[in-house]
This record gives C-alpha cells, sequence and structure tokens, in this order.
C-alpha cells in the first residue's frame, strides 16, 4: 500500500509535467487548427530561461530575500520572459503560413524546434548547465510513505496554475475569444475580434504555462540539456492527441494518465520496458478512442 | 452617402463572382440587395466586411475613406460596419450572453455596452429568457435574433445582413423585420440581401437587382416591386 501512494505521487508528479505541456498544445490547436510542434523545444528555452532567472536571483538577492520569494519572482519573470518566445514562434513561424497547407505549418513548428536546439548549442556550448534548487529539499514520511516537498510543489503548482488557466478561459473576454475561435474562427474576426491578438496570445500562454513546467522540472531534475523538449514534447503531444483535439481539459487529464500509466507500468515491469509498454497501451486505448476522451464537434470549420 | 461602392470584382480561383458592380446606401437608409441562388449577393456582403479580397480596381469607401486597406475586425471595430452573415455563424458553444459580449470585444464604452445588451434583451425577449443557455441549443429562429444582437453589439453605424428571413417561420420572418426597423430607427443604416424579395422590397426604400454577378436594375423598392421584369423573375407572379 506505501508503495503504491509512493507511486501515485510520482506519477502525479510526471503527470503534471505532461499536463502543463500538453495544454500548450491544445490550446494553439483550438484556436488555429494546428499543431505546434516546436513546443516541446518552447520548453526548452523556458527552463533555459528559468535557469538564468533563478541563478541570477540567487546571486544577487539570496542574501535579504526569502527562498520562496525567489521561487515566486523566478517564476512570474521567467513566465513573461518565455511568452515572447511563444509570441516570437507565432509571428515568425505561423503567421506567414495562415492558410498554407497544413503540414507547411507542421514542418515549420519542427525546424522552428531544430533552430531552437542548435541555437542552444551554438549560444551556451557543449557544457551542461544544471538548474539551481530554489529550495531546501525536505522529506517527510507519512505512514511509510516517502516524498518531498518538491514533489508536493510540482503537484500543487501545476493545479494552481491550470486553475487559474480555465479561469481565464471561462471568465476573461480573451477567454471568450479563444473558445469561440475554436467553434467558428471565420466569424471571429466579425465580432471586431482580432486574429492577430488571440493567436500570439495562445502561443504566449502555452509558452508561459511550459516554461513553467520547466522551472518545476528543473526542480526535480536539474540537469539541463538543449534535446531535453524533445521526448517531453512528444509525449505531452500524445497527452493532448489522447486528450481529444483542442479540449485542455482533455489534455489535462490525458497527461496525468500517461504520468500513471508509465508510473505503474515500471512497477510491474524493468524499466527499460516502462515507454514501450506504457505507449503500446495508449495505442489501444486510441484503437478504441480515435478521437480521445474529449473530442470537439467542429461543426463549422470548414466553411466558406 | 455612407457607403460607395464602385466597379467591385471578386473572383473564387477562376470562378468571377462579381464583375465590377457599383452602388451606394446613404445614411439611414434601408437598401436591399436581391438576387437568384448564386448571383453573387453574399459574396458582396463579404467584400465589404473584407472576410474576401477584392480584385484591384475595385473601390469600396464608408464615409468617405477606404475600407480596403482595414482587416475585417477593423471594419467592424473602427468604422462600426456589423455583418450578419449567412447562416448566422453563432458561436455554439458560448452561452448567449456570452455571445454578445464577445460581439462587444473591442468596444471601450463599458456603460454603453451593458446599456446596448440591455436594449438587445428587450428587443428579442427570447433571449432575455435564454441568457445563460449554450447557443448551439437554440432554435433557428432564435440563432437568428442572437446573430443580429449581436451584429448591433458589434458595430452601430451599419448593419448588413445576408438573408435574415432564411428558416424563419413566416410569422418569425415579419417579427425579425420589426425588430430591424427598430435597429434602424436608431440610426443605424441597413444593407441587406434576400431571396425573399417581395419581403426584402416591402421593407426597405431602395433596391438592387443582382443577376450572375452584375447589378442589373435599381430604384425605389416601391417600384422595383412594380416592375414586370422584376414581377416575372422574383414575385413569382
Ligand atoms: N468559397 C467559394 N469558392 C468558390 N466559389 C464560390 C465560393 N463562394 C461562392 N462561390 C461562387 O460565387 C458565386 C456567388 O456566390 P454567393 O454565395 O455570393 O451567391 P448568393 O447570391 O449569396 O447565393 P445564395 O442565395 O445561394 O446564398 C456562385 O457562383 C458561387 O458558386
Ligand atoms: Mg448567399
Amino acid at each position: 500500500m506505501e508503495y503504491f501512494l509512493q507511486n501515485l505521487i510520482n506519477a502525479l508528479q510526471w503527470g503534471s509535467f505532461y499536463a502543463v505541456i500538453s495544454i500548450g498544445y491544445s490550446m494553439v490547436y483550438g484556436v488555429l487548427m494546428l499543431f505546434n510542434f516546436a513546443h516541446g523545444d518552447i520548453f526548452m528555452v523556458g527552463t533555459y530561461i528559468g535557469f538564468g532567472i533563478a541563478t541570477l536571483l540567487l546571486a544577487l538577492s539570496s542574501a535579504f530575500l526569502p527562498g520562496w520569494m525567489i521561487f515566486i519572482l523566478t517564476v512570474v519573470v521567467t513566465m513573461f520572459l518565455a511568452s515572447f518566445v511563444g509570441v516570437f514562434v507565432e509571428y515568425v513561424g505561423y503567421r506567414p503560413l495562415r492558410g498554407a497547407p497544413r503540414a507547411s505549418a507542421a514542418i515549420t513548428g519542427l525546424m522552428i524546434g531544430i533552430i531552437f536546439e542548435t541555437g542552444n548549442l551554438i549560444i551556451l556550448g557543449a557544457q551542461r548547465f544544471s538548474f539551481p534548487p530554489l529550495m531546501e529539499s525536505v522529506s517527510y514520511n507519512i505512514g511509510g510513505v516517502y516524498f518531498t516537498n518538491v514533489k508536493v510543489l510540482i503537484i500543487v503548482a501545476s493545479l494552481v496554475m491550470m486553475l487559474a488557466l480555465h479561469t481565464f478561459i471561462q471568465k476573461t473576454k480573451w477567454g471568450m475569444a479563444m473558445r469561440a475561435m475554436s467553434y467558428d474562427f471565420l466569424a471571429v474576426p466579425l465580432m471586431g475580434v482580432s486574429i492577430n491578438v488571440i493567436a500570439p496570445l495562445t502561443f504566449a500562454i502555452g509558452a508561459g504555462l511550459a516554461s513553467v513546467a520547466g522551472i518545476l522540472y528543473g526542480q526535480a531534475y536539474p540537469v539541463l540539456d538543449p534535446y531535453m523538449g524533445i521526448l517531453l514534447g512528444w509525449k505531452a503531444f500524445v497527452a493532448a492527441i489522447l486528450g481529444g483535439r483542442g479540449s485542455i481539459m482533455g489534455a489535462a487529464l490525458a497527461g496525468y494518465l500517461l504520468g500513471f500509466i508509465e508510473i505503474f507500468v515500471a512497477m510491474v515491469f524493468p524499466s527499460t520496458f516502462r515507454d514501450l509498454i506504457a505507449y503500446s497501451i495508449i495505442l489501444v486505448i486510441l484503437t478504441f478512442r480515435p478521437r480521445g476522451f474529449f473530442g470537439m464537434a467542429h461543426s463549422t470549420r470548414l466553411r466558406l | 452617402m455612407q457607403l460607395v461602392v464602385e466597379n467591385l470584382s471578386v473572383s473564387y480561383g477562376k470562378i468571377k463572382a462579381l464583375h465590377g458592380i457599383s452602388f451606394s446606401v446613404n445614411q439611414g437608409e434601408i437598401v436591399t440587395i436581391i438576387g437568384a441562388n448564386g448571383a453573387g449577393k453574399s459574396t458582396t456582403l463579404r467584400a465589404i466586411s473584407r472576410m474576401i479580397p477584392s480584385e484591384p480596381g475595385s473601390k469600396i469607401e464608408f464615409m468617405g475613406e477606404s475600407i480596403l486597406k482595414y482587416n475585417t475586425d477593423k471594419v467592424v471595430s473602427k468604422l462600426g460596419i456589423s455583418h450578419v452573415p449567412e447562416g448566422r455563424m453563432i458561436f455554439g458553444n458560448l452561452t448567449v450572453t456570452e455571445n454578445l459580449t464577445l460581439a462587444s470585444f473591442a468596444r471601450k464604452d463599458s456603460g454603453e455596452v451593458a446599456k446596448d445588451k440591455k436594449w438587445v434583451f428587450d428587443l428579442f425577449p427570447r433571449l432575455d429568457e435564454r441568457r445563460e443557455q449554450l447557443a448551439e441549443t437554440l432554435s433557428g429562429g432564435e440563432q437568428q435574433m442572437l446573430a443580429v444582437g449581436r451584429a448591433y453589439m458589434s458595430g452601430r453605424k451599419i448593419m448588413i445582413l445576408d438573408e435574415p428571413s432564411m428558416g424563419l417561420a413566416p410569422l418569425l420572418m415579419l417579427d425579425m423585420f420589426d425588430a430591424l426597423k427598430e435597429i434602424n430607427a436608431l440610426g443605424t443604416t441597413i444593407l441587406l440581401v434576400e431571396q425573399n424579395a417581395r419581403l426584402a422590397l416591402k421593407f426597405a426604400q431602395r433596391g438592387y437587382v443582382l443577376e450572375n454577378g452584375r447589378l442589373v436594375l435599381q430604384g425605389p423598392a416601391s417600384e422595383l416591386l412594380d416592375n414586370p421584369e422584376v414581377k416575372k423573375a422574383y414575385l413569382g407572379a
């Protein structure tokens, strides 16, 4: 039982990473009907930005700022800066190709990803950086279940972000415009809403969320690597599809499901088999639910 | 003249849908363009709201300013041209209220927005009763009301409407045109395209007849109603 609970916490941690990152795929799909394959690398860039900000803040202000303040500041500043990465990707990569065949937009994302990876290598060189810990790791033992404050933070912070996003999408006019886009993007400009505002905003939010996922990831797995976004990005993309194209709630739930399947497969099988078996299971799920969990009805989207 | 269209041509690929049409609408007027299926009515309205590009040499001016430099969202939010599109295009995943709120997205006059919203709900009590309902659960007629209400929220200088009578029962059709009269009475110019020629010509002050992408007749609506050619082709008499 303790072993199970222990793994449950691990699953929630990994699920949190997948969920927060996959939301970025899902939002962009909902608004622009394309998958931003640069998203995994946006996560990587966001993590490096977070690393830079954290390192800077720790060097400058650890003498007079408490640890939790530095953490919050790192999150806020990183989100802000990373959102520009999202805006940049939309502006340079996708806007010129609006109306172009979908495949062109897809390879744009792949190319931007490669540019980010190699750009990182050129600028920062081959040396490996390590994300500085933003808090002292404390281990707890409750009834034989071991966990750290870092894991709790990752799980709670992810939930808080997703709740905030949910509120934004349900309550603000920008969120309303995003939902409207996913129903009928041709009618949105007729409301006086510029797609050139909503599209970059969507990319910005996705990038901001991914960068916070990166900071949290760096607390659990500090070694940074220019290619760290690839596998995580693909898995988050799987979650976005499994959740149902464009469904934010679906993406989040599927992200957690991925975390659970991976961790519980690893409980039973040797860890080298983990992804092989986990993703075979997901393949089977998709065979039975090809539209994912919450596939959207794009009733009117391809008109005019 | 508030809206001046000159030599407007539009093509879809190789198909030429409009062959250089010219017409104008005065401030406060109700004008209709009637025509059969495929005549180019929707195309005309889409060109005005910049949902589709017009060909070089076309001229569309609104209050003395060319609209061709604006994107659709600016045509609506900056110039005050609202478009009730063919097939309504309401946002089914948003509530009735949210549809109206979204239509005021770019407006800064929040006090006026609240008043306008109330006015729309007074104009269409059926929408008022269904404020929190998802728009896709509305009946066709209610959706049409929402499309008109939404257009009113988005821009009030001129409203261009694409077959607002489509799919409405005769009684509801009359209600709809009464509502449009009220909107017009508050100062909104109305340009309406219709297949239902009789209804449109009874409602409008002036009319144009569009055939295969060309305007072939124009005049006061009452004259067009009596015109033998119009009678034969569009009024089924
Ligand atoms: N997206 C499109 N692609 C290609 N051709 C189009 C497109 N939309 C309209 N057309 C063509 O342009 C012409 C005018 O179409 P339009 O929709 O403006 O007609 P309409 O007068 O609104 O007809 P209706 O009363 O049936 O709505 C038609 O020949 C139509 O086939
Ligand atoms: Mg039409």
